[in-house]
């Protein structure tokens, strides 16, 4: 369920979200639980598992508007008694009455958007808190009885240096959070910093005042290759070392608390998205929300006309090798592979037969390697996983 | 039209340095003569190729025929044959002035005489041409007329103090221009009664007439339904159609007599049955001798070309075939490169026509091409005797069976205001050139000679020239013959893996450099891969240069999009797509970029 709000838009951001007033943030909340009702008649056969709340900032609305939200979830769907409910929640939008109502509501997992613990890092991400901003919003979050934590964190940021990430993954990991997401920082089309650091012809026009654009221009360059990839190394290295185990390409764990509803992506599971633009896979087809706010907000769901199209926008129906192909190179995130067994259950044929040349030539070039009956990547395999993943597509 | 006497005809072409105007006083003429309105003008109705329209230049000689009302009252037909401006395109105007009686020489008032435009006169004055001089640009607030009358007098010795002053843009005294033409330019003669004498001086290919073959009438008469005879290749074709040539369309006549310039089709499918430079006589009733023809022109610089897919190569040789209808010039064997596949070498007049050609390949045909280096014909000298004209430098023998080898020099005549002549001879110098002598045409310029090497002047000479006077320096040259010369076959090694469709020829003493440049580009051309690739140089197995492509350290989208995977794909499949546009070569794959790479190296 995504909530496409923020207080600022950070600068390397390339997700759907703007920051929209209380009014505008009231209205949306007010469609959002016109789609459950709606959308929840399509699904009454499925019993849902996980939940994502994500955003955006979904902590950003008002705690009673995040409640009747959650209530239509609720009485709408049939979830799961153990269901993993997830929430992002950013620091210096965190409160007290917030968080408990929220578990009230029954999430019981929240994610935390730190990326940083440095403050001038954060700055030049364009965040709106500090390290001790969100240390607050943690002990916050702990207080409220969550025991099940995720924490954000970006390397290879503007001005970052091998020192200050380790210092930032030490100052984490001493907060013992479940769950660690850590990603190289993506130079995306779009984003003010595609203009400063991308490989682009024209500059974009963004919203921005001479004084903000002469600061974007002014941030420090980004750490060259060899840094980059030594804080990447460093980051497994160091989080193994703290007890968390890498279960995916750029998320690590505590035993057992791996995020089931990210893995429900890497293998195949269905999953209805909610609200502006969000994606879904029902029914072997792809499709996703409008992103247009306006269309959004201006639809009419009518249970009688049968799907809205703004519900049903870019609809695909895979076919058999496009599910094979997905199964490939999204199982390939996970650090387990993909399982040869699993293979022939699915689809009932071997998957030697469908990509024996490529799997042999992966592994012939170290990229890849075959263990108890997983196909998997080796670490260099995940260094280039791009690469590996585009060779399963037809 | 039977009752059109030759006296009332006047056959001309205009000839000009590149961009003093030629083409824009070609459209006032038509436009004066009436033959159409202004509205129906397109901007300029001589060049109707895109192309030609895109980069302002004629490529292909064209012909349009007009009708004068004179001061005396008089109506004279006009027969006008563009020409093209490019010194790589002389052979076609050599053609061309083999169908005129006259020339309009247009020289621009304010930058006076230019290289092309003395070897554009000297051209017409071979072919017995009478040229009377045009002053253009007369409206420009730095033209000096009266310095540029003196200029033509001085150097090319014609009269000129009576030369029309004009502005061809504004069309201002265009009209004297017309009574010049009707007054200064002789009219045809021959007898339309004796037997046919017909010069071929073009032909076009059309799908729904097949060729179209345009030429002058210089004795006898011919007419729809005659069986004539082409003397060259002893073909013989009924004629279907013969006409004029109204501005970019074609008007059927009864028929075309002695003096006359058209065209006319005889269902020739076959474009090898009309070469151009033959004569057309009757077959029954055939003349004696044959016009003197064209001098047989040759290719001065040859590359391969190959299609970015290997599956279009019949399609690629379709379109080859297909201008080369129209464009005898063009040469095209079929050959393969390991690297690259099927393809052909192909030999053009220069650099200019090898890109226009490219670019008529790409845009008309639709296809997606490599390009291989340019190069000129060596001649290799064997030890046991035997000679190889070599354009391919990947046919080089083993070095150990060469006796030596020549290249082709040219004679080189550079025009240059005097404050640049030190930098142009710098320049001429670091192309391995050897000074002739400086001529003083006045004051302020100058003409220079060198004879240079071909393949030091058919990459990038041009733009050197240009850059090195701010736009001053123009150049004409003409092939002078081959000399003896240290040459070595550059190799480039990939991956350690020799890449045929990138060897060059090269003058030993600049071998070094230009392989450690070739290297330095070739790494920044070709993509980091799963591993380590190495680039090297190479003459004759001996390394001289390396570079190396780092392995692709890192290649992975972290993030996960929030389920968007369709989005995720969408990254993947463009990855995937750039790798289709590469070369495999071994197991390291090269972009088609990559292989034009050594026209680059002086960019810098």
């Amino acid at each position: 369920m995504h909530i496409p709000f923020c207080a600022r838009k950070c600068a390397y951001c390339d997700f759907l979200s703007f920051s929209g007033n209380e009014c505008v943030q009231r209205d949306y909340t007010e469609k959002l639980i016109e789609e459950i009702e709606y959308q929840s008649a399509y699904a009454k056969e499925y019993q849902v598992i996980s939940i994502f709340i994500g955003g955006g900032t979904p902590s950003i609305l008002k705690t009673e508007d995040m409640e009747a939200v959650l209530n239509a979830l609720r009485t709408r769907f049939d979830i799961h008694p153990h269901a993993e409910v997830t929430m992002e929640a950013n620091p210096g939008t965190v409160t007290q009455e917030g968080l408990l109502s929220y578990r009230n509501a029954g999430v019981n997992r929240i994610s935390m958007g730190l990326q940083s613990a440095d403050d001038k890092e954060l700055r030049y991400l364009g965040r709106i808190h500090t390290y001790d901003a969100f240390l607050k919003s943690y002990q916050r979050v702990r207080m409220a009885g969550f025991d099940n934590v995720n924490v954000d964190l970006i390397s290879a940021i503007p001005g970052q240096t091998v020192e200050s990430w380790k210092n930032t993954l030490k100052k984490v990991t001493m907060l013992k959070p479940e769950h660690i997401s850590a990603y190289s920082l993506i130079i995306e089309e779009g984003t003010p910093f595609y203009d400063r650091y991308g490989d682009h012809v024209e500059m974009e026009s963004h919203a921005m005042t001479k004084e903000e654009r002469r600061l974007l221009m002014a941030l420090p360059d980004l750490p060259d290759e060899d840094s980059e990839r030594e804080m990447y190394y460093l980051t497994q290295e160091f989080l193994l070392e703290q007890g968390y185990e890498r279960y995916e390409i750029s998320n690590y764990t505590k035993k057992g608390y791996e995020c089931r509803h990210n893995i429900g992506y890497w293998t195949g599971m269905e999953y209805l998205g909610l609200g502006l633009g969000a994606s879904s896979y029902m029914n072997g087809c792809r499709f996703h929300n409008t992103t247009d706010l306006n269309d959004y907000r201006n639809a009419h769901f009518d249970q009688e006309e049968g799907f809205h199209q703004a519900l049903r926008q870019e609809l695909e129906r895979l076919s058999i090798e496009e599910k094979m192909e997905e199964y490939m190179f999204l199982g390939l995130r996970l650090t387990e592979g993909v399982s040869a067994h699993g293979f022939v259950s699915n689809f009932g044929q071997n998957i030697r037969n469908v990509y024996g040349q490529i799997l042999d030539r992966l592994e012939q070039d170290g990229l890849m390697e075959f263990k108890d009956g997983f196909y998997r990547l080796t670490s260099r395999g995940i260094d280039l996983s791009n690469y590996v993943m585009s060779q399963f597509l037809q | 039209m039977a009752a059109v006497q030759q006296n009332k005809i006047r056959n001309f072409c205009i000839i000009a340095h590149i961009d003093h105007g030629k083409s824009t006083l070609a459209d006032r003429i038509i436009e004066k003569t009436g033959l159409l309105t202004s509205r129906e003008m397109q901007a300029q109705v001589l060049d109707n190729m895109d192309l030609e329209r895109e980069r302002g230049i004629t490529i292909k000689a064209q012909s349009v025929r007009t009708v004068y009302k004179a001061q005396d009252g008089q109506e004279y037909i006009f027969n006008m044959i563009d020409t093209p401006g490019h010194v790589d395109f002389n052979y076609e105007v050599s053609r061309s002035l083999a169908a005129c009686d006259g020339a309009i020489l247009v020289v621009d008032a304010s930058q006076g005489i230019e290289a092309q435009t003395l070897a554009n006169v000297y051209l017409a004055l071979d072919h017995n041409l009478d040229v009377f001089p045009v002053l253009n640009k007369i409206d420009l607030p730095s033209a000096d007329p009266e310095r540029v009358v003196q200029e033509i007098e001085d150097v090319i010795g014609i009269e000129a103090h009576d030369a029309p002053r004009i502005s061809a843009k504004t069309g201002l005294n265009v009209e004297d221009v017309l009574e010049a033409i009707v007054k200064k330019i002789p009219a045809p003669e021959g007898d339309p009664e004796g037997p046919l004498r017909a010069l071929i001086f073009d032909s076009l290919y059309d799908t729904y007439r097949g060729v179209i073959i345009f030429f002058r009438v210089k004795e006898g008469t011919v007419k729809k339904g005659d069986k004539v005879l082409m003397m060259a290749t002893k073909a013989v074709e009924e004629v279907v159609e013969v006409g004029y040539f109204g501005a970019g369309q074609f008007i059927p006549c009864d028929e075309l007599r002695a003096g006359m310039v058209g065209y006319l089709t005889a269902s020739i499918k076959n474009v090898k049955d009309t070469s151009v430079g033959d004569t057309i006589t009757h077959a029954a009733r055939p003349c004696a001798e044959p016009l003197l023809g064209y001098k047989k022109v040759t290719p001065m610089v040859y590359c391969g070309l190959y299609p970015a897919d290997g599956a279009r190569y019949n399609d690629l040789r379709e379109a080859l075939e297909k201008l080369q209808l129209n464009d005898a010039s063009l040469f095209f064997e079929p050959e393969t490169s390991l690297a690259l596949g099927f393809g052909f070498r192909c030999g053009f007049l220069g650099l200019l026509h090898l890109e226009v050609i490219q670019e008529r390949l790409e845009r008309e045909y639709n296809l997606d091409l490599v390009t291989t280096a340019p190069g000129v014909v060596y001649r290799v000298y064997k030890r046991n005797g035997g000679m190889l004209e070599l354009t391919n430098p990947s046919n080089l023998p083993d070095p150990t069976e060469i006796e030596y080898m020549e290249e082709p020099i040219v004679s080189a005549e550079i025009m240059v205001t005097t404050e640049y002549v030190g930098s142009i001879m710098t320049l001429c110098q670091e192309r391995r050139g050897v000074y002739l002598g400086m001529e003083y045409m006045e004051t302020t310029r100058a003409l220079l000679k060198y004879e240079l090497p071909l393949n030091e002047i058919i990459y990038d000479f041009f733009d050197a020239l240009k850059s090195r006077s701010k736009g001053y320096a123009s150049f004409d040259y003409t092939l002078k013959g081959y000399e003896r010369s240290e040459l070595v076959k550059l190799d480039l090694l990939v991956n350690k893996e020799e890449v045929d469709a990138l060897s060059f020829i090269v003058h030993a003493e600049s071998a070094y450099d230009r392989g450690r440049r070739m290297c330095e580009k070739l790494k920044d051309e070709i993509p980091r891969q799963l591993f380590e690739i190495p680039i090297q140089a190479a003459i004759g197995g001996k390394i001289i240069a390396r570079e190396t492509v780092k392995a692709m350290r890192k290649d992975v989208l972290a993030k996960c999009y929030g389920g968007d995977i369709s989005r995720k794909k969408k990254l993947l499949e463009k990855q995937k797509e750039g790798k289709k546009r590469m070369r495999q070569v071994g197991n390291v794959e090269i972009p088609q970029k990559a292989f034009m790479s050594v026209l680059k190296l002086d960019d810098e």
